[in-house]
């Protein structure tokens, strides 16, 4: 075994997209592991729970956790990685707010499960519906029992830092690693606990090099309805809604920029207690009418309002899940 | 279990109407039900949604928004935004499930301690009739224990 501190990166309930944007950092991976031993990265280095479960407390020096809590595993591993890591750091959205596996907290568990398994776009012959424990002639099976919702990491453990994105972009995870470095080094030093990193403390909006005038929204359009969408003219005042005014900046308002309106993966800006309702005021804000009836028809162009306001941050606002999904558990 | 019910409202008024519309129902003696726990506001537009959220996920059972009428705000039309943060805030409740009449507007002027009464009173009836609303303390198992109120409940 070398010297070189341990690094961990694990994935819950994710798309493994973070995973993706951990090499897209290109040739900085080599610096990684220059100066890291990855000691437990199910994606890239072959060990076991085990493995981990056997190591020092605290002796990881490094874990980047990305994916939501959904199960019993997750959770278990997050208990796990915590008391052996000396940093844990929610990776990319999942981690820090819940990202779109968070949407399920919008159903009860059942109907997750018979909406994957028993729909017609399923072929599910044989009927199989997954439980927790199996009886077969052999012994007991058993697999991780679903939670009744999906967790942020900090809802279940003690999180060092936090760094948003779906995903993080491969120039902040690399001005991370930089970092670490030069904190190995002597040259730099850690940001208080519990900081988010990687990203800005202002707005996408301020990023974005688009032109702001007064707005005066009299018809929310979806984007392909809008045709041509001008270039340089903010898209929030054509119409279109764009979580931009909410959304912690940090990717260099990377979608206004390329003619698509944001839809909020950086998560809420700096100071934003519920991401939802800064997106609710500041459309609201923007809605040219005053009659109850007009508004309400300018409100017919948002058809999904939790979708556009939670896409990324249900999870983690301050309901966290929709009524169905706890009602019938015990309440 | 809704007879020994009673409905946890947290109210929101305006400096300048609503909360002397409040002010005015009391030094009249007129009554209204203990049930909603007034806030001042400057004014409705200051009304953060956020506030609303996190009135319903700390125990409230429904929460009164209230403001001066159309045209009679004293930051020209706050009101109206208010208005529209309201009616985009129903709709997303709705979407998480929560029935939109927990939430209310009214608007109330300075002289209107008799209006605001009835429309607390009221309120209270339909939130009554709503039932609770629960929502759970979230813990670290994923789930949670039993309804821990932040808001005291009346005798
Ligand atoms: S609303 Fe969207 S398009 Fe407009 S300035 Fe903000 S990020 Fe740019
Ligand atoms: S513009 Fe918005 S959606 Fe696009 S990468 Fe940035 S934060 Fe994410
Ligand atoms: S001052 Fe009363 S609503 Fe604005």
């Amino acid at each position: 075994m070398s010297e070189k501190p341990k690094f961990a990166m694990y994935w819950a309930a994710s798309c493994g997209g973070c995973e993706i944007s951990v090499l897209n950092i290109g040739e900085k991976i080599l610096d990684v592991d220059a100066h890291f031993e990855p000691v437990f990265w199910p994606v890239a280095v072959d060990s076991k729970y085990k493995d981990v479960e056997a190591m020092e407390d605290g002796s990881i020096l490094l874990t980047l956790w990305n994916g939501g809590i959904r199960n019993q595993e997750n959770e278990h591993i997050a208990h796990l990685l915590r008391r052996k890591s000396k940093i844990l750091v929610a990776f990319g959205s999942c981690a820090t707010e819940g990202c779109v596996p968070g949407l399920a907290n919008l159903y009860p568990v059942e109907e997750i499960f018979s909406t994957a398994y028993h729909t017609v776009s399923t072929d599910n012959p044989q009927g199989i519906h997954p439980q927790p424990v199996v009886q077969v002639p052999e012994g007991t099976l058993t697999i991780p029992a679903m939670n009744p919702v999906l967790k942020t990491l900090a809802q279940v453990v003690d999180v060092d830092y936090f760094m948003p994105g779906c995903p993080p972009e491969p120039h902040q995870i690399a001005a991370v690693i930089d970092l670490v470095i030069a904190v190995l080094e002597g040259k730099a030093q850690l940001p208080p606990k519990g900081a988010v990193i990687g990203a800005g403390n202002s707005t996408v909006c301020d990023e974005c090099p688009r032109a702001r005038n007064v707005k005066h929204i009299t018809a929310f359009k979806r984007i392909q309805d809008v045709a041509p969408l001008d270039p340089t003219l903010c898209i929030l005042e054509q119409g279109v809604p764009c979580n931009g005014p909410a959304t912690r900046s940090g990717c260099n308002a990377r979608c206004p920029r390329v003619g698509a309106q944001c839809i909020g993966c950086y998560g809420p800006a700096e100071g934003v207690l519920d991401y939802g309702a800064r997106l609710i005021t500041a459309f609201a804000s923007v809605v040219d009418a005053k009659e109850p009836e007009e508004i309400e028809a300018i409100l017919d162009g948002i058809p999904d309002p939790v979708g556009q306001f939670y896409r990324f941050n249900l999870a983690d606002s301050l309901l966290r899940a929709g009524v169905p999904a706890w009602k019938k558990n015990g309440h | 279990m809704t007879d020994s019910f009673e409905p946890v409202i947290v109210g929101f008024t305006c400096n300048w109407c609503s909360y002397r519309a409040a002010d005015a129902a009391g030094t009249a003696r007129m009554k209204y039900a203990p049930n909603v726990r007034l806030i001042r506001l400057m004014c409705s537009g200051r009304l953060d949604p956020t506030f609303v959220m996190k009135a319903l996920a700390s125990g409230a059972d429904g929460v009164l928004i209230t403001g001066c009428h159309p045209g009679d705000c004293h930051y020209i039309d706050q009101n109206y935004k208010a208005l529209r943060r309201f009616l985009l805030l129903r709709r997303t409740l709705k979407g998480l499930g929560v029935e939109p009449e927990r939430i209310k507007l009214v608007w109330a002027s300075a002289a209107e301690g008799l209006k605001l009464t009835n429309e607390i009173n009221a309120f209270v009836e339909e939130i009554r009739a709503l039932g609770p609303l629960h929502w759970p303390k979230w813990d670290s198992n994923g789930h949670t224990a039993e309804k821990q109120p932040i808001l005291e409940v009346t005798a």
